[in-house]
Formats: C-alpha cells, sequence, structure tokens
C-alpha cells in the first residue's frame, strides 16, 4: 500500500505520453549506437548509464516546482556569466578555442550550463514584467541575452552560440516581442549578412563553402559530410538492415557514434527508418508545445516552449548537417547520439517541461 | 501584422488571459509552420538522397570499399640446360605500416627493431609520423619472421605476399642472368630480355576494403595468377663455374682490368658458358655497379688484333690469292705501305702462308691483303657476322665496328688484315671462329636450350675452313705463339691475339689486349672457346701467354665434362699445361 502510495506519488509529475515518446527514442538510440559502435560492450553500458542518470536527472526535474525553478533562475545566469568571463580571462585554450575552465579538479565548459540558464533567466524576467512589459524590458531580455552569446562567439564556439542564442530568442519571441522588432531585425540580419561573412572565421567560413560544394576539399573539411550523405544514400529505401551497414562497419564514417549517427541509422533503416524517426521527433515536439500551451505562468509556457522548440531546433541542425543542407556544427542528434552531458541536458529540459505541465493544479498561480 | 503587434502589447499589458492565449496561438502557429518546414526540407533532403540519388551514392559507397587488388604471379625459374636452377622465385612478405594508425608501446617498438634488426629509435620516430599513412618496414622478409612481427599485435602493422628472387650460382653467371628490381621486373640480362615470358601475369581479385586499407573480405576472384613460364638455358653450369674459376684466377694472376671468356658448341651455336669479371652477387647487391653489371663479352667491342688473321687467310685461299703453301718473304721485318710501317716482332725471313699463322706475322697479313681485293675480305666478314649484333638473345649485344670496303685506304685495308680498324665483341668472334671448326659454317647463335638442328650462314668454302685449321693447329705447337693452349690428349686448333688498346683514339704503349681464340678436337672440333683478358699488368701481355692456358683449362674441362672422345696421342711433350696446370710456367 505504502509502496504503491509512493510509487503513485513518484509518477505523479511524469507526463504518460511524453514518457513514453522520449522512451522509444531512447530505445532507438540503443539500437543505433549498438550499430555504430560494432557491438562494443564496453561502449553500449557506458551509453546504457548515462541513459540512467538522464533519466533520474528528468525524475528529479520533473519533481521541482517552477517556483524553485525560478528561484535559481538568477543565480545560474550570475554564475554561468561570471564563469564565461573567467573563460575569456584565464580560460584554457583547446583547439585553438578558449572554451574551457580548469578548476583544478576538472574542468567544465560554462557555455553548457548557459543552455539552460539563458532561457531561464530570460523567462523569469519576462514573467516578472509581465504586468506591464514595455518594449524597454524586451530590450533588457535581448540584452540578458547578448552579453552571453558574445562571450561564447569570442571563445570561439559559433554553434553553442547560434543556438542559445535561438532559445533565448524563442522565449522573447514567446514572451510577445513587437513584430515591428522582429521584422526591422529581420532586415538587418539580411543586410548584415555579407559584412558577417567577414567576421567569420576561416574554418567557419570554410565550413559554410563545404556545405556548398563538398567535392571542393574530398579528403579535408568536405571528407565528413561527403562520407555521410554517402552513407544516408546508400541507404535506399529500405535501408540496408540493423548492423549491416557497410559505411557504418568498414570505418569510412567519422563520428559514428555521436554527431554523424544519423548517417548510421539513415544508412541501416533508409528512408522509411527516417520517416519514423522524424515522426517520433515530432511526435515528442507538438506533445512538447502542447504541455508548454497548457502551462499555468508566463514563466512555464516560455520555459517549456523554449526547451522543447531548442530541442527541434537541435535535432534539424544535426540531421541538417548530416544529410548535406546545412554546414557542419558539432552539435549531436539529442537523445540519439552517444554521449552523457547531451543526455542529460536534454532529459533534464523535458522534466522541467513535465513539471510545468504537472504542477499547475498543485501550486496556485 | 501591424494588427497582431498591437493585440500582442495590448494583452501583455494586461495580462488578459483569454487574449494571451489568442497570442500565444498566433505565435504558435508561426513556430510549428517552422517546425513543420524543417522536417519537411529533411523528408524531402532524405528522400532525395535515399530514392532518387540512391543508386549514385550506393555506387560511391561500393567504390570506396571495393577494391580490384592484384595477386602476384609466381616468375619462372631460369635454369642451366641439364634443369639447375638459376634464378628462382621464393614467397616472401613485406611489413608496412600505417603509422597514422599505428600507436605501439615502448616493448613492441623494442621487440620489432628486434626482429627487423634495426635501431628502435628511427622506428619509434617513423611510428610518431603522423603525415604518413603507408611506410614499408622493410620488403622481402622470410614468412616466418614477418609472423612474427605480425604477432606483437601492433596495430597498423600489416604483410603483404611477395616473390623474392634467389639466384644459386651468384655472381659466376651474374651478367648472363641478370637480376629483378623488387617489383619483380627484369632489370638486366636474361631476367630482363625474357621478362614477359618468365613474369607471367598477376590475378586479380575484388575485395572488401575498409578505410585504413584492411582486407575485411573477398568478394571473388576475377582472375588467376598465370605463373611465368621457366627458362631454359644453353648454359652448361659446370663449364660455366669452371670458366669463372679459371677466368677469375687469371685476372688475379695477371692483375688485369677485366676480362671475359666465351665457350660455344660448334655445332649448334649454343652458348655453354659465358663468364665476366668484374663480377658481383645479385643475391647482395651492396657490389652492384654499371661496370660489374656489364656483360662485357657481349656489349664491349675491342680491336682483336691477330684474332682476324685467320679470316683474312681463308678470305685469300677462297680468292685464290693464296695457297698454305704460298711462300712470302718477309724482309727485314717490316713492311711500307705508303710511309706507314707494318712491322713484325721478331725478322722471320721468308714464311710459308701457313707459318705465317703460326707465328703471327704482321707482314706477311699486311701483303696478302694488297694482293686480296677488299671486297673479298669484307664479304668473308660480314658473313662471318662482323658489324653486326650476333643475336644470341642477350641484351644490349655490340656490332663492333666495320666500315664498308670501298672506303677502305690501303694502309686500312692492311691493317685490317690484323685486326685494327674494326672491332668485335668476344661473342661475335667465338662465333665466327665456329665457322672454321664447323668446315665453314657458322651456325646462329642462343642463350636457350636448342631442340632442334639449325641451318648456319656459311662463311667460306669447306676446303679453306679445313686448310686454316690446319694452320691454327700448328699455332699450339712448340713453334707456335701459343704452346700454353694446348690440352692433353686433345688437337687444339687457335689464334692469339694481343692488341694495342685504344685509348682516347690513340694506341696506348704500354695497355693490351690479349686473348686466345681456339676448337678442339681439333679433327673434329665440337667446342669453341675465346678467352680475352683486358689490361694484364704483370710483364706478360701477349695472348698465348696470357690467355693460353685459361683457354688450355677451360677447354680441358670441357672436353671432359662433355665426354668428347680424345683424338691425340697422350704424350708429356704435346701436353705441358695439362699435366702441370700453372699460369705463368710457359713464360
Amino acid at each position: 500500500m505504502l509502496v504503491k502510495r509512493l510509487l503513485k506519488r513518484g509518477v505523479a509529475h511524469l507526463d504518460p505520453p511524453l514518457a513514453g515518446l522520449l522512451g522509444l527514442l531512447l530505445l532507438l538510440s540503443l539500437a543505433t549506437v549498438y550499430s555504430a559502435s560494432g557491438g562494443d560492450p564496453d561502449k553500449v553500458l557506458a551509453h546504457l548509464t548515462n541513459m540512467g542518470v538522464a533519466l533520474t536527472a528528468l525524475f528529479l526535474a520533473s519533481h521541482i516546482p517552477p517556483q524553485r525553478l525560478m528561484q535559481f533562475a538568477l543565480p545560474a545566469y550570475a554564475v554561468g556569466l561570471l564563469l564565461l568571463v573567467a573563460v575569456e580571462l584565464v580560460g584554457d585554450v583547446v583547439n585553438g578555442a578558449q572554451r574551457w575552465l580548469n578548476l583544478g579538479v576538472t574542468r567544465i565548459q560554462p557555455s553548457e550550463l548557459m543552455r539552460l540558464a539563458v532561457p531561464l533567466m530570460i523567462a523569469w524576467y519576462l514573467h516578472h514584467k509581465q504586468e506591464i512589459l514595455r518594449p524597454l524590458d524586451h530590450a533588457v531580455a535581448i540584452g540578458l541575452l547578448l552579453v552571453p552569446v558574445a562571450l561564447i562567439i569570442h571563445q570561439p564556439d559559433l554553434g553553442t552560440a547560434l543556438l542559445i542564442a535561438t532559445s533565448g530568442f524563442f522565449v522573447i519571441y514567446l514572451g510577445g516581442l513587437s513584430w515591428r522588432v522582429l521584422a526591422g531585425a529581420a532586415a538587418l540580419l539580411v543586410l548584415a549578412a555579407p559584412f558577417a561573412w567577414h567576421l567569420l572565421h576561416g574554418y567557419q567560413r570554410q565550413r559554410i563553402l563545404t556545405m556548398l560544394d563538398p567535392s571542393s576539399d574530398p579528403l579535408g573539411a568536405g571528407y565528413h559530410i561527403i562520407q555521410s550523405t554517402i552513407a544516408v544514400g546508400s541507404g535506399g529505401v529500405a535501408g540496408k538492415g540493423w548492423m549491416n551497414g557497410t559505411q557504418t562497419h568498414l570505418d569510412f564514417l567519422p563520428e559514428r557514434t555521436t554527431d554523424f549517427i544519423f548517417a548510421v541509422y539513415s544508412e541501416e533503416f533508409g528512408l522509411i527508418g527516417n520517416f519514423l524517426l522524424l515522426l517520433l521527433y515530432g511526435a515528442i515536439i507538438f506533445r512538447g508545445l502542447v504541455l508548454a500551451a497548457g502551462a499555468p505562468t508566463l514563466f512555464g509556457r516560455l520555459m517549456s516552449a523554449s526547451l522543447v522548440l531548442t530541442f527541434f531546433i537541435y535535432a534539424f541542425v544535426n540531421m541538417g548537417m548530416v544529410s548535406g543542407i546545412l554546414p557542419v556544427v558539432g552539435v549531436p542528434l539529442p537523445l540519439v547520439s552517444y554521449g552523457g552531458t547531451s543526455m542529460v541536458t536534454v532529459l533534464f529540459g523535458f522534466g522541467i517541461v513535465m513539471s510545468v505541465a504537472t504542477h499547475k493544479k498543485l501550486v496556485k498561480t | 501584422m501591424t494588427r497582431a503587434a498591437k493585440t500582442s502589447r495590448h494583452a501583455n499589458r494586461h495580462a488578459n488571459p483569454l487574449l494571451r492565449l489568442d497570442l500565444q496561438r498566433w505565435r504558435m502557429r508561426l513556430v510549428m509552420t517552422l517546425i513543420f518546414g524543417g522536417f519537411a526540407a529533411l523528408t524531402v533532403r532524405a528522400a532525395y538522397l535515399q530514392a532518387w540519388q540512391t543508386d549514385f551514392l550506393s555506387d560511391q559507397g561500393d567504390k570506396r570499399m571495393n577494391r580490384v587488388i592484384p595477386i602476384p604471379a609466381h616468375r619462372g625459374m631460369v635454369l642451366d640446360r641439364r634443369g639447375e636452377p638459376l634464378a628462382i622465385s621464393t614467397p616472401v612478405e613485406s611489413l608496412w605500416v600505417n603509422p597514422r594508425e599505428a600507436r605501439p608501446d615502448a616493448v613492441q617498438v623494442q621487440s620489432l627493431a628486434g626482429l627487423l634488426q634495426t635501431d628502435p629509435d628511427p622506428l619509434a620516430r617513423l611510428f610518431a609520423d603522423d603525415a604518413r599513412t603507408f611506410v614499408y618496414l622493410k620488403r622481402q622478409m622470410p614468412p616466418d619472421v614477418a609472423r612474427s612481427c605480425l604477432a606483437l599485435g601492433i596495430k597498423g602493422l600489416y604483410a603483404i605476399p611477395e616473390f623474392r628472387r634467389y639466384y644459386p650460382a651468384g655472381e659466376v653467371m651474374a651478367q648472363v642472368v641478370g637480376l629483378t628490381n623488387i617489383e619483380d621486373a627484369g632489370l638486366e640480362g636474361l631476367e630482363f630480355a625474357y621478362n614477359t615470358w618468365l613474369a607471367g601475369e598477376a590475378g586479380m581479385k575484388r575485395v572488401i576494403r575498409d578505410r585504413k586499407g584492411n582486407v575485411v573480405e573477398e568478394l571473388d576472384l576475377l582472375r588467376l595468377p598465370k605463373p611465368g613460364n621457366d627458362l631454359y638455358l644453353s648454359f652448361n653450369l659446370q663449364i660455366q663455374y669452371l670458366a669463372y674459376r679459371e677466368l677469375s684466377e687469371a685476372v688475379r694472376e695477371n692483375r688485369a682490368r677485366a676480362g671475359s671468356v666465351v665457350v660455344l658448341d660448334a655445332r649448334t651455336g649454343e652458348i655453354l658458358a659465358l663468364a665476366n669479371l668484374p663480377s658481383y652477387n645479385p643475391n647482395n647487391r651492396a657490389t652492384l655497379s654499371a661496370e660489374r653489371a656489364r656483360n662485357r663479352a657481349a656489349t664491349d667491342a675491342f680491336e682483336p688484333g691477330s684474332t682476324m688473321k685467320p679470316f683474312l687467310m681463308a678470305a685469300a685461299l677462297d680468292a685464290g690469292v693464296v695457297t698454305p703453301e704460298t711462300r712470302i718473304d718477309t724482309g727485314p721485318g717490316y713492311y711500307y705501305i705508303g710511309d706507314k710501317r707494318i712491322t713484325d716482332v721478331h725478322p722471320k725471313g721468308v714464311l710459308t702462308a701457313a707459318e705465317s699463322i703460326q707465328v703471327s706475322s704482321n707482314v706477311v697479313a699486311a701483303r696478302i691483303a694488297m694482293d686480296l681485293k677488299a671486297e673479298d675480305y669484307w664479304r668473308l666478314l660480314t658473313h662471318a657476322g662482323f658489324g653486326k649484333p650476333p643475336g644470341a638473345g642477350l641484351p644490349g649485344e655490340a656490332g663492333g665496328r666495320l666500315r664498308p670496303y670501298n672506303t677502305w685506304r690501303p694502309i686500312e685495308k692492311a691493317t685490317m688484315s690484323f685486326g685494327h680498324g674494326l672491332s668485335v665483341s668476344l661473342l661475335q668472334l667465338a662465333r665466327a671462329y665456329a665457322a672454321f671448326a664447323n668446315d665453314g659454317v657458322m651456325p646462329p647463335l642462343t642463350v636457350l636450350k636448342r631442340r632442334e638442328a639449325v641451318i648456319g650462314q656459311r662463311v667460306m668454302s669447306e676446303k679453306a675452313a679445313r686448310q686454316v685449321r690446319e694452320m691454327l693447329e700448328m699455332v699450339t705447337q712448340n713453334e707456335g705463339t701459343a704452346p700454353q693452349a694446348r690440352v692433353m690428349g686433345y688437337r687444339v686448333a687457335g689464334k692469339t691475339g694481343t692488341a694495342h688498346k685504344l685509348v682516347g683514339g690513340a694506341y696506348a704503349p704500354n695497355k693490351y689486349i690479349a686473348s686466345f681464340v681456339g676448337m678442339a678436337p681439333a679433327s673434329n672440333p665440337r667446342l669453341v672457346v675465346a678467352v680475352m683478358i683486358d689490361e694484364p699488368s704483370e710483364k706478360r701481355y701477349y695472348g698465348g701467354l696470357v690467355a693460353g692456358p685459361v683457354f688450355s683449362r677451360v677447354m680441358g674441362g670441357a672436353l671432359r665434362l662433355m665426354a668428347l672422345p680424345p683424338d691425340a696421342p697422350m704424350d708429356a711433350e704435346t701436353a705441358p699445361n695439362s699435366a702441370a696446370p700453372v699460369i705463368g710456367e710457359a713464360a
């Protein structure tokens, strides 16, 4: 009886449809990582461990009431910003980019923290100003977004910066940013594009050029994209079958358990598999947005919707990159790629979405 | 749009839940459109790649993993006429490494260095060089050593099967057999000349290879390797060993620069032995140089000197200018043609034509040449194969120099009578002497074992050939220039040659080429042996003294090896050399 009650209380904050869809995606991930690693038991076990940790994070996050979460917004953002400044001043340079902060015991990448802290902060800010939301408040929100983004761009880590900018932008956009400002910003972006080209680093320009014509450097910058396109395309409609992807198993495909896992999946499961995967992603996003729309507070709506939309952006950017319609950005396929950090961050986010959706009856707004 | 924006501001300001819902629906709809658009783009792209372009991309994928790789073919053996191997291919392994892939630890590098018998430091540096993806560590190593190396378990270390060529006869036949390069293609000698025959055809197989080039699976055999053919040579390895041994002895004793010996079967034109010095060991190429790799007997033309006198004599006999008994006065031992003086070493008085060969008189040769039409002498030389490569099948055979007779000045006709003003290779000379051995008919030369009779070229009348042969037999008598060339139990006919070397267009006063060409058994000659010693430097330089003993021993050994019946009574007086074969004793 007690166990039953505890169990009931335990799952009370989970959303069964969303949880079920996420579970399906994780099963698919397990199968694909198993194949991509060539059945390496160590890797599969590590992947399972990551899943366990990430699911625990989801479970915990779903139990944090939105009010409590809001209390974390300012401190998390402030700490994250401080760390970013610290990286700027004393960060370690790895592969030419200053992204890591050495804490003596371990090294951390503060930009990872900001993936959650930035939308959290902006959602919190807009929530507090919602009674009288003035253009000035939006300007402040934009400022809150641009400062960390600028710092991350400077590291340089353009991919992460753009994704954080996107997640923050979704918050501001859904928080009611004026259409005029939107249109103005869009126009400005279009006008600035040619100048932005000159601001890009050499390797960033190279990535864009490579996307447009991978064969210009088939053994260098174009290698990844050519190999992944071949892997995807040679899968055909029905795919080569699980564990039978030749491009994968003969080692032609780079980063095949992480950023390029979509190519492994596509080669083995084909066009039909891709439809199913897109359908699954679509269903998760749709369910997430439904939960977000039903949230009782502006903070809850903004936070949830931003998390779900960021999830979409991650998935879209990764699949677009692997299939060759977007430049190469180091973004994993959320919940499918091997790798603990991304999985924990994403499932923690879905935990927040569930928390926001399930705490409405329990807490008055 | 402005209406929507106004609504939005209004809604936020008043925090009206209903209006807010409306606002979110607007904004959400745009977001949903974005999501739908994104997924649509991915779907279209996936369909384009996986349905429309799938054939092309699958093909591209196959190209990356399907490779056709060659299977090396076994190169044919080179064998002597009795089947003794002269060149054999054995399977070996070549070890190569992909440094980008290989991450050996210090112990592995140490063990590998031990197996390869090299220094571990350069080896470790090589492994650390990530800029390279294919480096041979060692080529053509014994398969068991290669297996031990692979057993160290170093990633990125591979072996490919190859064949290595071994030459059992080593330096004894180095220039004739030649050698192959590391890719198993003939470079020199018969390995080069008969490369297509020996090489066979590499097979082909289709395999699946991964990115690092490892063969993961063999799909199908496209073509079996066609092994090369064996090449049976005319050579007799026993005679070859004999010739090489005697030649090297003579070159050493006389401190000569170089030397060659040719042994021919006078009936068939088969080369039974051909030795050159200096030589090299084809199994260890450290000693390989152009100087040592040259098959001098075939590729080098020299002014032969007196060994040409028998051809003049044959032409004169056939033209009716002389008979063996014709008496010719050598006068004071010299003879003027214009203002040029032809001299003999010792004044000889009056000599018969036959005696002039026996003592090798330049004056008699010149006087006969003056009576002979240039055309007659030239025609005989041409029929005897001078002036063009003999076509034995060796690479780079020299043709020598023989100018057309209508350009000969009288003095040139005279000097050509005793072998100056024209050049020949030792191989040409040996073959031309086969005409004397064979009653005037010269067989075509070959390095291959003959399986059927051949038709030769008539060079002179049978009568002239016999007459000259009798004169040549007198050369090895005590009154001749080469008693040292005698062979116990056999009658030997031959001719000495001692020629000043041409150095930079002028005759060097103290540099000679000593030679002897002869045949036995003289009653019915079967073998022709030609010996040439280049620049003997131990005070002796006469052909009889330097080349005669070599001839005697090589001819004697070859006659016995071929079990040819003796045609001379055995007594000590007629066979001083064979009884006590010490070089230099005759001097």
